[in-house]
């Protein structure tokens, strides 16, 4: 873990009200694995007094890039971030999507912000050699994210784009591509559509991997302020940031 | 340049510097060491510790207020037993003091987590937690009310001979009342404040935004009226006061002491920014420098009012 003031290198919309921040953080850009986080404090203020948590959304070289939409008063700050302007960064956090398996196929299924953390794994699965269908989920048109992304297949509950339905209807409409092999899946998104993909996949074999979100104060496992139920400890919570963000969708109570 | 002597001297206790992290902000101490150096450290104290493991409150524990958040982690903690076989071992490399703090849902096992953990060496003193608003057994009740707080400090001190705080509850009346209580019963020092009672809604649901309704506000919100606790015990009771509550940057560190206090915890700072304590230490130096202060403890109680 590091903490790095780093340099603002990018800033811009890549689609309605979403955004991507990039930074020059070499020493977390060089360690920093899909699916970790960073634990943004984006002024020297005290207000907002807390960090804001980010899944990595890609990395460049030394560059280091996380994307978000604008909710409140610290995700409207660094939508506002020039070039050059400097924003201290706390990472890489938490544990990220095991890479390594030996199914060939894979299955990532992002729903609305949930592509944040995939354009970064989509690299490192071709990287192994692994195939990819991406299932992307909104409302409408105007939640989909593609960047970054490869092999999309669309839904949006209103049928403005894609598949009319959500991302378990459009599982069942690839399910030809998929039949009889194995495959892994990533997932990301409403707590509403993991649940929802944890109870299609629920008899069945194929490892899922969730990245999970929760509030969070330090993002590094000493505030106990995100916990999650885990089958294997009834008796303590695990921590998101600490235990997870990813965790084996099988293993976690939602 | 260190010609500053910035050592306190507290009963049974000396501490290299005033700065101590705070219990519920620094765990056991070992994720907050990869951020900063707890040896210039003067003290930490850890997460509340009870006699049996505590699995905490429901999610959502937090939530972000202005220049504040609420918590209601309810304790969440691996329970005395676990802490003295898999956790204090960490703070055998370092040379900081170790606070445990305790908590407990009866008088006696308050009397029994203290006796436990009093035979490790390498624990140098305890707080004695009878505010944390998050728990339905114990916790604020004890802390509101004198008889108990009077109890639980005689059974405690009958318990040890090391350092012992008393952590007082800002959500009473009178919290000098209590500092005097904590005295006459033997406690060496009293830590002010805990968390101020809070809650929010959300407007859309309206539902409370934490699982447990109310939770503990902390954060530099609370800190004017941590300040005015510090002065009311200082100007009413004759006791060591642990100044605590929202202290963000070096400068706050000052006026505790100014007030009253002899030591400091930060806490929620160091969610925010863990190597806050390090930073500030160079600061409180270059302070005393310019300010021609031989020791810091000087300041403490200096106010002229």
């Amino acid at each position: 873990m590091y903490q790095a003031l780093a340099c603002v290198t990018d800033n811009k919309k890549i689609a309605e009200n979403i955004h991507l921040i990039e930074f020059e953080a070499p020493s977390i850009a060089n360690v920093i694995a899909p699916g970790q986080f960073l634990n943004l404090r984006v002024n020297d203020n005290l207000f907002p007094l807390l960090r804001r948590p980010f899944s990595i959304c890609d990395v460049n070289n030394d560059r280091i890039s996380v994307m978000f939409n604008v909710m409140g008063e610290g995700t409207k700050i660094l939508s506002q971030k020039k070039l050059n302007d400097y924003v201290d960064i706390l990472g890489p956090l938490g544990n990220g999507f095991n890479l390594t398996f030996n199914e060939k196929k894979t299955v990532i299924i992002s729903g609305g912000l949930g592509a944040a953390p995939f354009p970064y794994l989509t690299k490192e699965l071709l990287n192994r050699d692994k195939e990819i269908i991406t299932i992307v989920g909104g409302r409408s048109s105007q939640d989909i994210i593609k960047h970054g992304l490869t092999n999309l297949f669309i839904t949006t509950e209103d049928g403005s784009e894609g598949l009319k339905g959500n991302v378990i209807d459009c599982l069942k409409d690839i399910n030809n591509l998929l039949f009889e092999t194995q495959y892994r899946v990533f997932t990301c998104g409403p707590n509403g559509m993991i649940k929802a993909i944890k109870k299609y996949f629920a008899d069945n074999k194929i490892v899922v991997e969730a990245s999970v979100e929760s509030a969070m104060a330090c993002g590094f496992g000493i505030c106990q302020g995100c916990p999650i139920e885990h089958v294997q400890s009834e008796d303590t919570y695990k921590l998101i940031c600490k235990d997870g963000p990813v965790f084996n969708l099988n293993d976690i109570i939602i | 340049m260190s010609s500053v002597d910035l050592s306190v001297k507290l009963p049974n206790l000396t501490l290299k510097n005033p700065i101590l992290l705070a219990s519920g902000t620094v765990g056991y101490g070992q994720e907050i060491a990869e951020f900063t150096d707890l040896n210039k450290i003067g003290g930490v104290v850890t997460k509340s510790l009870s006699l049996k493991p505590r699995k905490g409150n429901a999610p959502q524990r937090i939530v972000e207020t202005p220049t504040g958040m609420l918590n209601a982690i309810g304790l969440a903690n691996v329970g005395v037993e676990e802490y003295l076989k898999s956790k204090v071992g960490f703070f055998k490399n370092y040379d900081t003091a170790l606070i445990c703090n305790v908590a407990a849902s009866s008088p006696e096992e308050y009397l029994e987590c203290v006796r436990l953990l009093d035979s490790e060496e390498r624990i140098d003193g305890f707080e004695i937690n009878v505010s944390c608003p998050n728990v339905k057994d114990g916790g604020l009740e004890f802390g509101n009310n004198p008889a108990l707080v009077s109890k639980i400090t005689n059974l405690t001190r009958g318990a040890t001979s090391k350092f012992l705080a008393i952590k007082l509850s800002p959500n009473v009346a009178r919290i000098s009342e209590f500092a005097r209580i904590a005295k006459e019963e033997g406690a060496d020092a009293v830590s002010a404040i805990n968390t101020l009672v809070g809650t929010a809604f959300d407007i859309y649901s309206r539902r409370p935004k934490i699982k447990n309704v109310t939770g503990g506000l902390s954060g530099p919100a609370i800190r004017p009226v941590a300040l005015a606790k510090v002065l009311e015990i200082r100007k009413n009771a004759d006791i060591p006061i642990i100044g605590i509550g929202g202290i963000s940057v070096w400068q706050d560190v000052i006026e505790f002491m100014i007030a009253g206090a002899s030591a400091v915890q930060l806490g929620t700072i160091n969610f925010v920014n863990p190597g806050s304590a390090i930073n500030f230490l160079d600061n409180l130096t270059e302070y005393c420098l310019t300010q021609k202060i031989n020791s810091l403890s000087e300041l403490t109680g200096s106010f002229t009012l």
